[in-house]
């Protein structure tokens, strides 16, 4: 279970480059989650690991070993693709057993292995089905079964749950839990599904635009975003951005903004570096009432039932749009005009300028 | 007649024209020609005062050694330039299916050979295959080998002819097999890479199954084209020496024209579309026993 180095590891296509110089550590056996937006180079960060795409700077090492002219083969690496990639000549059972087969595992063995993983992705019922005969979730499911069903030492996942039910997803989610304790492989993962990367990874690298904007484990990247993306990006429903301006009002200093007054630690206001700053408050940190609370202003738009929480839309007077997540129990009309409680430790300072946390 | 009636009916409607058309074009001839090889015919006489013998022709094409012989030349023929076509074709294309530079050109220069037309393939080579002053004796000359009697020995003409097939047919099949690789989905090829396959199991088990349905529709045409070659033979060796290219196409010819025996003639030509038609049924059966099978295995 190599441990894998990215060393300043370009792409470029053609004049395009998506991924500038990238330096990622992945430590022996851990389980890691690549997530970002559409386009920001996740997939081509796998299909490079993976020996698929060739890099065009920078090195890539696996135990120190660098594997940047290795051919997939010799990398010793297990892919779910994101396509899924079935062949489609085969039924499901040969498809499963294809890496198997070239490896000339024992026929008993390649038996028993593919009866154990269709068993558990519950496809056992489709091994004598075409890909073409699937539904896109269960083709998804057979991809991620070709995958597991190897022994390789590392496994590449690429949103390998994108097309299942949320029932299913969940389940999954708990079945690669669970052999990620038990297998003790490398494991990247690629996601779009925040919930995902935080149940699954140890390890969680946020991208943008082909660049590392934080990497940490799931409560790092809660607690402890590094700027304004990540903030914005990890989370569901995703952090209310308050723009305001610093005041010094005697000894202290406020962030101030319409409805809305936030003490702030002279540290923190030399950081900001102008006049402005952004605030940060989740929508699970503000509470219809807290001994402590800093109170904002809000006009409520819509209210969104979800069962045992409720998400409230509203609006400060200056017309920023805020997201309040709550315990069901109140009912809220439209136009309401209501005074929240901010928990005061849950706020978070960002600089305007460059984004970053301070 | 019932709205519901009337809806089924429409398609049929619809086809009728086409049908009538097709029926008219396609079955007339092939009609006629059964007709007539039922006749003692002459091209003298009109179809209308030919000689009605029954099944007189077919009996005499059994003991006929010479139509036998051309029989056997034909799929001979037939089967050494498909399988050497293709061979050579799929093997061509799974060697240039990779983005080069100058592809398009390349692939261009490979197609010409079709574009000529047969009878001018056929005088190119028998001027190639000319004893003397031919390309290939000199050529053999003047690194100290024999001359080789290209279409003057009977095991040579055969040779001859099937590699001027060869060289005119060969990029037909590579042009389709390339078509059929290159629309192969990529991420199944790079899913058999990280499988562990190496570059030849992975055409081995992957590709020419993937490519499986165009090559036998490629062979299917290939063999139906060979078994009608006539042009290129007629210029080149005129079926000699001997019997030993007269393929059936030119036997026919022959016996229509120089032998004046259409009825003979119309029964030849039967007995070949029936060879051919016992082929495609045959391959596509084999092709869904194929699919069934592979549908039956188990890990
Ligand atoms: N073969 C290619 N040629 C040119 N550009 C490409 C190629 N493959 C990817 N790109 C570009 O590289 C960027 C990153 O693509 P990539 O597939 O890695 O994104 P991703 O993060 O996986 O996105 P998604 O979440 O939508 O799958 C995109 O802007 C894409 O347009
Ligand atoms: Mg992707």
């Amino acid at each position: 279970m190599p441990k894998i180095t990215l060393a300043g590891v370009t792409k470029r296509f053609g004049a395009l480059e998506v991924l500038p110089p990238l330096d990622l550590d992945l430590a022996d056996g851990e389980f890691t989650v690549l997530v970002g937006p559409s386009g920001c180079g996740k997939s081509t960060t796998l299909r490079m690991l993976a020996g698929l795409e060739t890099i065009s700077g920078g090195e890539i090492f696996f135990d120190g070993r660098p594997v940047g002219a290795l051919e997939p083969k010799d990398r010793d690496i297990a892919m779910v693709f994101q396509d899924y990639a079935l062949y489609p000549h085969m039924n499901i059972a040969r498809n499963m057993s294809f890496a198997l087969r070239l490896a000339k595992t024992p026929a008993s063995e390649i038996e028993k292995r593919v009866k154990l993983v269709a068993d558990m992705l519950n496809i056992s019922h489709l091994l004598h089905r075409k890909p073409s005969e699937l539904s896109g979730g269960q083709r998804q499911r057979v991809a991620m079964g070709r995958a597991l069903v190897r022994d390789a030492s590392t496994f590449l996942f690429d949103e390998p749950l994108s097309n299942l039910d949320a029932k299913l997803r969940g389940k999954m989610r708990t079945e690669l839990a669970e052999m990620r304790g038990k297998l003790h492989k490398n494991m990247i993962y690629v996601t779009h599904d925040q919930v995902e990367a935080m149940t699954l990874g140890d390890r969680i690298v946020v991208m943008s635009e082909g660049r590392i904007q934080q990497q940490g484990s799931p409560e790092e990247l809660f607690k402890k975003p590094a700027n304004m993306f990540v903030a914005g990006f990890i989370g569901s429903p995703s952090m209310n951005f308050i723009t305001a301006v610093l005041e010094g009002r005697g000894q202290e200093t406020f962030a101030i903004s319409p409805g809305l007054c936030v003490p702030v630690p002279s540290s923190a206001a030399e950081a900001a570096g102008g006049r402005e700053i952004v605030v940060g408050v989740r929508p699970s940190s503000i509470h219809l009432e807290h001994p402590r609370g800093i109170p904002i202003e809000l006009r409520v738009v819509v209210s969104e039932y979800l069962g045992a929480q409720t998400v409230v839309a509203a609006r400060t007077p200056d017309g920023t749009e805020v997201l309040v997540e709550i315990a069901s129990g109140r009912r809220f009309c439209a136009g309401e005009a209501i005074i929240m409680q901010i928990v005061p430790e849950d706020i978070l300072l960002f600089s305007k300028e460059s984004g970053l946390r301070i | 007649m019932s709205a519901s009636a009337f809806n089924r009916a429409t398609p049929y409607i619809f086809l009728l024209p086409a049908a009538v058309v097709l029926a008219i074009a396609l079955m007339y001839p092939v009609g006629y020609m059964v007709w007539a090889s039922f006749l003692n015919w002459n091209p003298s006489q009109r179809i209308g005062e030919a000689e009605f013998v029954g099944l007189a022709n077919y009996a005499r094409l059994l003991s006929d050694m010479q139509f036998r012989e051309s029989l056997t030349v034909t799929l001979a023929f037939a089967a050494s330039v498909v399988s050497i076509e293709l061979v050579l074709g799929v093997g061509l294309a799974m060697l240039l299916d990779r983005k080069i530079r100058g592809m398009s050109v390349l692939r261009t220069l490979f197609i010409l050979p079709m574009m000529i037309a047969p009878i001018v393939v056929g005088l190119m080579w028998r001027y190639m295959y000319h004893p003397t002053v031919g390309i290939f004796n000199r050529t053999l000359k003047a690194i100290g080998l024999e001359p080789v009697p290209w279409l003057s020995d009977p095991g040579w003409a055969f040779v001859s002819v099937v590699i001027a097939d060869v060289w005119q047919w060969t990029p037909f099949i590579f042009i389709l097999s390339l078509a059929a690789l290159q629309s192969l989905p990529s991420s199944t090829m790079e899913a058999a890479r990280v499988d562990g396959a190496t570059r030849f199991q992975t055409i081995l088990y992957v590709k020419l199954p993937l490519m499986m349905p165009v090559l036998i529709v490629t062979a299917l045409l290939r063999m139906i084209d060979a078994f009608k070659v006539l042009e290129v033979i007629l210029v080149l060796t005129n079926g000699g020496p001997g019997l030993s290219t007269e393929i059936l196409a030119l036997r026919i010819s022959r016996t229509a024209s120089e032998f004046r025996e259409l009825g003979q003639a119309a029964a030849m030509s039967n007995v070949l579309l029936l060879l051919l038609m016992a082929l495609t049924a045959v391959m596509f059966v084999y092709s869904k026993f194929t699919e069934m099978r592979s549908r039956r295995q188990v890990a």
